[in-house]
């Protein structure tokens, strides 16, 4: 993965550490990437456009950052990016079904998170969780697998597109019902706080579900204890279908907390996110809960089965593609402050094609899962039971 | 916990097993509930120590012939020494709830009115000054997603225990139930358990109106993942609130509205019962009869006035809403050839009908007549008392259903 290759590099490349300091200062000559791959020298860039806050002070627009973690941002979303395209075209040959909801175009929002968090601290998600997955440390094998159906996916390719979950690595899915992750991340927050452990909880929504009554339930218990609950509405403007004005009496969905504060940031700016991520985390620690919209677009339709064109412009689509597209926004951070050349970006998202042709391959010679385990997982122990399928002959399992 | 039994009258079984008895004991509770043999103590009311460690070599429990709701039941102890303390079953639910809570601090509860307020039938009565707020917690009026948060919480480690105040109240909360309390496990692919406990009061109580007084127990039933228990006297409500406690999948426990004041003695000692037992009431040869939570007690009284007439009635409380215990009532049904389900549930769809498929697809050789099913009626439950009365199944009716059965 991006990061592991990152690490190891830093490791080998310690001797070049003080050339590559000396030259720092000459930001004229063209550093080869691989050096600007370990340089942790602080550059402090400003978000696109100030943050808008309700009800608590915004933070500043500076934002600090790396050479380093510039380019894992750049890799970590040109993968997200190349993954959902290949996902599109896997399930346009019938490799995946059912539903597929696809994350391009949104992906700052996934890698800014991750990267002003640990795993410790919790994210839960709707069904547009593929690219969340993989920052929290899912491998694509995993993902290609699970979406095929197979027995390698992360939830044994019994949980499919909407159902992907690490425990390890905090991710709680992965849920299908529009809203209903809300209360559970919630949840997630009052045992966070229960257990004293100094951690918060991201509940990811979109500005459809912002619309239910559970998400102003959760909101009251979660002001009314100070639970560190943070919960990001991912404002893609369209609720399947239909457009937010059409469906939202107020739309400012960061106001929409009332007494919980909120804060508005562009979520097609990796920096901005990471900035409110960090705020967030601080303030949901003494506060309690913050409610972040961040302001972002999805190229695809809803799902596989929208074509995305029937309730908004084509201009629109490329309108936001060709000014506010996250990848591009690193790449041109890249190549102004001399981190990369453009030759060595391109070999890099050539390389992450690669890698996702490779992991697909892999994911489409691995097996179906077993008949039986249409029985395992229902209980945690299987009462020790007989299992069967209708004509108990062919689907037989003995539970634990 | 203290295992001081008082040896006073005891029998002699058990002085033989007293070594075998404090070992147990002191087990880790998963072992209780992790295998099919349920390896356990179970100490009988009696004084009697008898260790389940089979399920094929089970032996018919004490009987309790006059366990009706109106009449303090006074034949549990038999001993002279009387061992145990008497309680109503509110109580015994506390208790039980109190002892998982000092025994695990990830066990809270949280629900409407359960802390400051004691709890709408006291069940959760001074816990919240013994454990603090965040233990037992006072929630809003949201049962959606106070009921989420319990799960999410669940997917932690943390083990609630969400109360809804009455079971109807947790139709709004179904969404939670169903797919993310039962399902997670699954499609995770085992990755979170939802060791949650759901309980609260439900049934037809007295003039509590259509909306206070659902049977529920048929709308959970289809729910893959979830278990289902019904507690109907002290002595299984707290094993069962225990063993549900201890469970790690999620449990949903009945209990019923008018049987709270229930008064019986019940062992000193902890105990619990299994999840997946039914409970031989009064063992018989000429009917089964299949019951669970207040139909108990209405069965009982017609047992008495069956026995009067001659017939032997065999009354199984099945305790075991989802999954039924097939064990039990498959050794009933061979013995008697005959069975009636009494229950409380709707006609439609409910916990009787599908009894009465799982019984006739296993046992159909079995059986000298058909099974019949006597349930309250398909009707939201009136207010007037007359009409609500012929709402649910009244001991006339069991008596009735009895002689043409034996026919």
């Amino acid at each position: 993965m991006a990061l592991s290759y990152l690490a190891s590099s830093s490791s080998r490349s310690n001797l070049l550490k003080p050339l590559s300091a000396a030259l720092s200062c000459t930001p004229s000559f063209r550093r080869p990437i691989s050096s600007a791959a370990d340089d942790t020298r602080t550059l402090t860039i400003e978000t696109s456009i100030p943050f808008t806050a309700h009800q608590c002070e915004p933070p500043s627009r500076s934002v600090d950052t790396t050479p380093k973690e510039l380019l894992t941002f750049f890799r970590d979303m040109a993968t997200m990016r190349r993954m959902e395209i290949a996902a599109d075209s896997l399930y346009k040959a019938k490799l995946i079904r059912g539903f597929c909801h696809l994350y391009d175009g949104q992906e700052a929002v996934a890698v800014g998170m991750e990267t002003a968090i640990t795993k410790k601290d919790s994210i839960i998600t709707a069904y547009r969780d593929h690219c969340i997955f993989l920052s929290r440390g899912g491998t694509l094998l995993e993902i290609f697998s699970e979406l095929m159906g197979r027995q390698g996916g992360c939830s044994k390719g019994k949980g499919g597109s909407m159902h992907f979950y690490k425990k390890e690595a905090g991710f709680y899915g992965g849920h299908g019902i529009v809203g209903a992750q809300v209360p559970l991340g919630v949840g997630l927050a009052f045992a966070q706080k229960y257990s004293k452990d100094g951690t918060v909880a991201f509940a990811l929504y979109g500005d459809g579900a912002a619309n239910q009554g559970q998400l102003f339930e959760a909101l009251n218990i979660a002001a009314l204890w100070d639970l560190p609950a943070i919960l990001v509405c991912e404002n893609n403007h369209y609720g399947m279908g239909t457009a937010e004005w059409r469906a939202a009496k107020s739309p400012a969905y960061y106001k929409r907390g009332d007494y919980v504060p909120g804060l508005k940031v562009d979520g097609m700016d990796v920096l901005a996110v990471k900035q409110a991520c960090k705020f967030a985390k601080e303030h949901a620690l003494k506060n309690g809960p913050l409610i972040l919209e961040m302001d972002t677009y999805r190229y695809h339709g809803h799902s596989m089965s929208d074509p995305g064109s029937t309730y908004r412009t084509r201009d629109e689509i490329s309108g936001v593609r060709q000014e506010r597209d996250p990848v591009e926004r690193v790449r041109k951070l890249l190549l102004s402050h001399d981190l990369a050349t453009e030759k060595e970006l391109k070999d890099m998202e050539k390389e992450i094609r690669k890698e996702v042709d490779v992991a697909i391959a892999q994911a489409k010679e691995s097996p179906m899962p077993e008949p039986y385990e249409l029985f395992t997982n229902v209980y945690v122990k299987g009462l020790g039971v007989e299992a069967f399928g209708p004509d108990r002959k062919e689907v037989r399992a003995l539970l634990p | 916990m203290a295992t001081l039994f008082q040896g006073v009258g005891a029998a002699t079984a058990f002085s033989a097993s007293k070594s075998l008895d404090s070992s147990k004991f002191q087990l880790p509770s998963r072992r209780f509930l992790s295998e099919r043999n349920a390896s356990f103590l179970v100490v009988r009311s009696d004084g009697r120590v008898v260790p389940r460690s089979n399920a094929r070599a089970r032996r018919a429990e004490q009987l309790i012939t006059n366990a009706v709701a109106t009449k303090p039941d006074s034949s549990a102890a038999s001993t002279a020494s009387k061992p145990g303390h008497e309680l109503l079953l509110f109580e015994a639910l506390r208790e039980g709830l109190e002892e998982e809570m000092d025994r695990d601090p990830q066990v809270c509860v949280m629900g409407e009115d359960v802390g400051h307020y004691g709890g709408s039938y006291k069940v959760t009565k001074d816990l919240a000054e013994k454990y603090g707020d965040l233990r037992v917690l006072d929630t809003p009026i949201a049962e959606n997603s106070f009921t989420g948060m319990g799960i999410g919480a669940a997917m932690t480690g943390l083990r609630p225990i969400i109360e809804g105040m009455n079971m109807g109240f947790l139709l709004l909360a179904f969404n939670q139930i169903s797919n993310n309390c039962g399902m997670l496990h699954y499609t995770s692919g085992g990755q979170f358990k939802i060791p949650v406990v759901i309980r609260g009061p439900g049934g037809v109580g007295r003039q509590l109106g259509a909306e206070h007084s659902q049977r529920l127990e048929s709308y959970f039933q289809s729910i893959p993942g979830i278990q289902m228990v019904a507690c109907s006297t002290p002595y299984n409500a707290k094993g069962l609130m225990k063993a549900a406690i201890r469970s790690d999948n999620p449990v949903i426990l009945f209990e019923h509205v008018l049987l709270y004041n229930l008064k019986e003695r019940i062992p000193d000692e902890e105990y619990i019962c299994s999840l997946e037992e039914a409970e031989m009431v009064r063992p018989g040869e000429h009917v089964t009869i299949l019951t669970y939570s207040r139909m108990r007690y209405h069965v009982m009284q017609a047992a008495k006035t069956l026995v009067n007439k001659g017939y032997d009635p065999e009354v199984i409380d099945i305790r075991s809403l989802k999954p039924f215990d097939l064990y039990t009532i498959g050794n009933s049904v061979k013995k008697t050839h005959r069975v009636l389900i009494v229950e409380e549930c709707m006609r439609t769809g409910g916990i009787g009908a599908s009894l009465t498929a799982a019984i006739t697809e296993n046992f159909h050789d079995y059986l000298d007549a058909p099974i019949v099913c006597l349930s309250s009626q398909d009707v939201p439950t009136p207010y007037a008392g007359t009409l609500e009365e012929w709402t649910v199944v009244q001991p006339l009716q069991i008596v009735t259903a009895v002689e043409k059965l034996c026919q």
